[in-house]
Formats: structure tokens, C-alpha cells, sequence
């Protein structure tokens, strides 16, 4: 077992386009817990709408990329629309359920056989980044970097964009946190009654968060879809707003930073444990696990690590203890 | 907060009759100049009515006490004059403009703004941005409009002076940079009050400005309400305590049952028949117990 090789691997991750992609779809939970304190528990859902408007834009209709992007944002912001006008007016746990489900609907409807002239059906799409590599300024057959820790022209192509698309975010929600609006959006995270009570119109507020998050997420989907170069409905499973929790709650809810410190933490440990549980089963010191079992230790450990976090760092890596102290009290 | 300013907002209080000039100390009265009327306003939660207000005015640049028995509706009539909760039916006007069926915000932004039994402060922002969120009319408040920090700035440093004159006046001013969650209970009825200032509200409505508060704490608060009357601002409030009500209201109104059965200057209430049964009767053996210890 080469403990370097493992670490360099999960570096390699932590920095990579799969990274970025999560840490885009964060940000934009993050507008949306971390921020707004909108409970959103479906996520993935944007995500979906984004990648199956890149998906069916490029693959289907045979539109360019961009258009794709176009049509995976106005996706986004129609299914916040949706979601938000029956429910933001009512209780935050409204909310979370209908996103829940909303998602995995989502995800039945698309991989439904009605949908497969459309969609592809469970088989999915194909061929969706020929535009993106034509325009890659690195030769995508080439491996960039140096030793393990190294991309090929095509990764390396989209981890720039997306890492650039994640400062992107980074800075507009800097911005807008650090300017009046913010203040009201916080001022809602906080207490949305007294916020109606000085003449602010806390609906129009949640709902500018939800589509500004939900466009976010439909950003990282479009960029998964153009990572891939393929998509298929059951990628999109709930499971995927999970870990977009457990990213946004590691790094920090309600810090700029948080959700893209998080994503990097979370993919590094994922291959962290991966590459220690299969080195370990490859000098025999695991006998009474199959290496089938491995998917599942992996993810034992991981939970088993945000347990420890929220007991003792309930804050996030980034988060400030006294802001977070005060809400309990 | 001195004793001195408390004599003089109570004294004002007592000379303040004369605001109330041919006022009638009947339910419904006519007011000589009402900034608040409502009229039929009526809420039922199932088969129980809890507010059924024929007519209501309230005069302009008075403090004016809503009191009654626990569930006779004052907050129930309090959060649906203000948009917080829906009415059956009614109409009632603000400043001659009918805001029945407005929402919250938008009677906020009329100039009618109020408070909360359970005090609202935000409390993992800091006081100076609590207050800040009271400002109306922010440009930076708008999601374009933040980007474009140039333009909002001149505003927010105007608003940050208005701020700190406030939390100056409220003695609040040295908590500027602090979490508004570390405040006492008392501080942050100061703070809910004068960030509802920050509005620059021409009537404020006070649910309970007294509950929870201590005794040292509720003579300056006293204060600041008779001060707000006296810069010509309207004063409703929902209270308990029937010395505070006493002391420093201009009218009292009183809701039993969802009903207004009494209305009148202090005195006028003192010695109602209707009210000593509906509200005071259980409170009173106890009080005349007291009082002719005293004595």
C-alpha cells in the first residue's frame, strides 16, 4: 500500500472538475440554507434540469452548446418558479418536501419511456461536449501536470471552466451578501416576520434566492453533462442533494467560502477512503470484507466524520462558533 | 433613562386630555381627527369569533392603550390591522387610504409599522444592521441594485448616520458591532423599537412592549413612548400592566370578547362599570386588598 499515491489520488480529486461541479451546486444550496434558511432538499433536481437541457439542446435538437446552457438556466428558473409560488408563502418544511419530491419526479419523468424520444430514457444522452473540447485550448489527448497529480487535456479543459465558473459564483454572492440586499435576505435566515414588519416583501426576497440558487445548480449540471459527455437519469438520485448537504454543512453554511472548501474536503476524504480501505484489503489486513463492501464502509466512514463535525465543529471548517452559539441560546 | 424624563412623559400623559377634545368615552367614538379607522373588522378561527370590532378611530399624535382579558383578540386585532393576518371581513383606512388587505410589508411601507409580543431582534446580525434594515427605499436592497455598490453607498452612509442617531437615543449605541442575540431581553425592546423607527413610521403599533422587561428597564421605555407621541408620532399598544396603561395612555380602548365595550381617557375607564366586570373583576379584589393596606 502506497500512502503517498493514495494522498496524491484524493488531492487530485479534491481538485478536480467533479469537485468544482459539486462545489457549484453548494453554492447555490448555500443561497439557499446557508443564506436565505430555505430548506431545499432537492437540489439534484437543478442539477438535472440543467444537464438535460445541455443534454437534449446538443444531443437532440443538435443546437450549440451554449444555446444548452441557455436552456438548462430557463429550465432552473421555471421549476423555481414552480416550486417557490405555492410554497414560500407558507412554512419553511413545505418547502423542503416539495423539492424532495419534486426531484425524484423529476427524475421518473425523465427516464419514463414517454420521455425517451426526448431524454434518451434510462439510456440517457450522448455526445454532449464536442463543442466544449473544440474549443479546448489544451491538447485533449495529452495528460497535463506532473507525476499522479496530472488531467487530460479534456479534464483539465473543464476543470478550468468550472473552477472559474465557482469563483464566478463566489464573487457575485460576495457581492451580494456584502451589499443591502444581503442584509435582507440574512435578516429573513433569521426571522421573516420582523423583516414583513419593517416594509421589506420577504416572498419576492425567498423567491429571488431560490432562483438564484436553483441556477446555480443548474450550472453545475450543465458543466456534469459537458464533464461526462453523457448524461443518464439515475445519476440524479437524492443521494446527490445529500452529499451537496454534507459539503455546504463541512465547509460552512453561510460563508462565501464555505461551500467550495467543503467540496474540495468531501471529495478528498471520499477517495481518501477509498484508496485507504483498498490498500489495506490489498495486503490482506481487511479478510471479512469483500471488496464489494467497500462502496459502503467508504460511506459509513465519511457519515461517521460529519457526526464527529457537527458534535464538535457544528460551525463548518470555516464557520463562526459565536454566530452559530447564539441561535441555540 | 433619568427619573426625570419618566415624571415628564408621565405628566404629559395625565395633561394630555386636551388631545382627545370632544372625544366621547363611548365604544365607537368619533375622534377629531382619527388616523386609523376601521370599520365591521371581523376574524373567526372555526366556530369562535375572536374579533368583531363595529368601529374604531384613533386619534392622530395620541398614545392610545388597547387593553382587555387574556383571549379577548387585542393581538388578533393588532396583526390584522397590520397585515398579518387575514380578516373575514371589515375595512378600516390609515391616513385616509384603505389598507385592509394589504400585506405586512405593504402597511410597513404606509407608515403604519409595528412590534412584537415576542420580541424580534435578528439575532446573528449585528445591532447597527438590524437597524439598517428598517431604512425604506434602499437601492441596494434591490438584487441589481447590489451589484452596484457606487450608487447605494451615499444612501447606506446616510442611513448609518440616521442608525446611529437612533441607537444614541436608545442607549444602544455602544452594542453598534455586537450580535443582536447577545442583548438582554429589555435591550432588545429597545432595539425592536428603534429599528421600527428606522422606518420612519407616522403611527407604531406596540404588542407588549412591557412583557418581560424589567422594572428599571420599564420606566425608560415609558419614556421613549411618551417621547415618540410628543415628536407627533401615533402611539396603539397592547399592554398588561394596568399602572403603565394608566400612567401614560390618552385613550384606552377596551376589547372583551372580540368587542370594544369601553373606550375613554383613563379616568373615564377607572370608574367603568363594564370594564371593572369584563377585565378588572378578578384583578380587582386583589387591588382594593392592596390598596387599603396602603392606606
Amino acid at each position: 500500500m502506497d500512502i503517498l499515491s493514495i494522498l496524491a489520488e484524493s488531492t487530485r480529486s479534491a481538485i478536480g472538475p467533479i469537485a468544482a461541479i459539486y462545489a457549484l451546486a453548494a453554492i447555490g444550496l448555500n443561497f439557499h440554507f446557508g443564506y436565505t434558511g430555505l430548506l431545499n432538499f432537492g437540489q439534484v433536481g437543478f442539477m438535472l434540469v440543467g444537464a438535460y437541457g445541455v443534454g437534449v439542446s446538443v444531443a437532440v435538437l443538435g443546437l450549440p452548446l451554449l444555446v444548452g446552457f441557455g436552456v438548462g438556466l430557463l429550465c432552473a428558473l421555471v421549476m423555481a418558479l414552480l416550486l417557490g409560488i405555492p410554497t414560500l408563502r407558507l412554512r419553511a418544511d413545505y418547502l423542503a418536501i416539495t423539492t424532495i419530491a419534486a426531484a425524484e419526479v423529476l427524475r421518473l419523468v425523465y427516464r419514463a419511456g414517454f420521455a425517451e424520444p426526448l431524454t434518451g430514457g434510462v439510456y440517457g444522452l450522448q455526445n454532449l461536449a464536442s463543442d466544449f473540447r473544440s474549443i479546448n485550448p489544451f491538447d485533449g489527448g495529452e495528460r497535463y501536470g506532473f507525476g499522479a497529480l496530472s488531467y487530460s487535456g479534456n479534464n483539465l479543459w473543464v476543470l478550468v471552466v468550472t473552477w472559474t465558473l465557482v469563483l464566478l459564483m463566489v464573487g457575485v454572492s460576495w457581492l451580494l451578501m456584502h451589499s443591502p440586499w444581503g442584509r435582507v435576505i440574512k435578516g429573513i435566515r433569521e426571522d421573516e416576520d420582523a423583516v414583513r414588519s419593517l416594509g421589506k416583501n420577504v416572498f419576492a426576497y425567498k423567491m429571488q434566492a431560490l432562483v438564484l440558487g436553483g441556477m446555480a445548480g443548474a450550472l453545475s449540471g450543465c458543466m456534469l453533462a459537458v464533464y461526462q459527455a453523457a448524461i443518464q437519469p439515475d445519476q440524479f438520485k437524492p443521494q446527490v442533494t445529500f452529499f451537496l448537504w454534507v459539503i455546504l454543512l463541512l465547509g460552512g453554511a453561510g460563508r462565501v467560502f464555505g461551500p467550495v472548501l467543503g467540496a474540495m474536503v468531501f471529495w478528498f476524504l471520499m477517495n481518501f477512503t477509498e484508496g485507504l480501505l483498498q490498500g489495506l484489503g490489498s495486503i490482506g489486513l481487511l479478510p471479512f470484507l469483500e471488496t464489494t463492501d467497500y462502496g459502503a464502509i467508504q460511506l459509513a466512514f465519511v457519515g461517521l466524520l460529519l457526526v464527529l463535525l457537527i458534535v464538535f465543529r457544528p460551525q463548518g471548517l470555516i464557520g463562526d462558533r459565536k454566530e452559530m452559539l447564539i441561535n441555540v441560546k | 433613562m433619568s427619573s426625570d424624563d419618566v415624571k415628564d412623559g408621565v405628566g404629559s400623559g395625565v395633561g394630555g386630555d386636551d388631545r382627545m377634545v370632544g372625544a366621547e368615552p363611548v365604544p365607537g367614538s368619533a375622534k377629531s381627527d382619527p388616523i386609523l379607522v376601521a370599520d365591521g373588522v371581523r376574524r373567526s378561527f372555526g366556530g369562535l369569533t375572536a374579533v368583531d370590532v363595529e368601529h374604531l378611530e384613533v386619534q392622530r399624535g395620541t398614545i392610545t392603550a388597547l387593553i382587555g382579558p387574556n383571549g379577548a383578540g387585542k393581538s388578533t386585532l393588532f396583526n390584522l390591522l397590520t397585515g398579518f393576518d387575514r380578516v373575514d371581513r371589515g375595512r378600516w383606512t390609515f391616513d385616509g387610504t384603505a389598507i385592509n388587505g394589504r400585506s405586512g410589508h405593504r402597511v410597513a411601507r404606509a407608515g403604519m409599522v409595528r412590534t412584537f409580543q415576542l420580541t424580534k431582534a435578528l439575532t446573528r446580525m449585528t445591532v447597527l444592521d438590524n437597524m439598517l434594515l428598517g431604512a425604506q427605499g434602499q437601492f441596494g436592497e434591490r438584487m441589481a441594485g447590489a451589484f452596484l455598490r457606487s450608487v447605494w453607498k451615499g444612501q447606506e452612509r446616510e442611513n448609518t448616520r440616521r442608525a446611529m442617531e437612533l441607537l444614541e437615543r436608545f442607549k444602544l449605541v455602544d452594542k453598534r458591532d455586537d450580535m443582536a442575540g447577545s442583548l438582554s431581553g429589555g435591550q432588545r425592546k429597545l432595539l425592536e423599537m428603534a429599528r421600527s423607527l428606522m422606518t420612519d413610521p407616522s403611527m407604531i403599533m406596540l404588542d407588549e412592549p412591557m412583557a418581560g422587561v424589567n422594572p428599571a428597564l420599564v420606566q425608560s421605555l415609558l419614556g421613549h413612548i411618551t417621547s415618540l407621541r410628543d415628536e407627533g408620532k401615533t402611539v396603539l399598544f397592547v399592554e398588561h400592566d394596568m399602572d403603565v396603561i394608566m400612567g401614560i395612555s390618552d385613550w384606552i380602548v377596551v376589547l372583551a370578547q372580540g368587542r370594544v365595550i369601553a373606550e375613554g381617557r383613563p379616568s373615564d375607564i377607572r370608574s367603568n362599570q363594564e370594564v371593572i366586570d369584563a377585565y378588572l373583576g378578578a384583578q380587582e379584589e386583589t387591588a382594593v386588598a392592596g390598596g387599603s393596606d396602603d392606606d
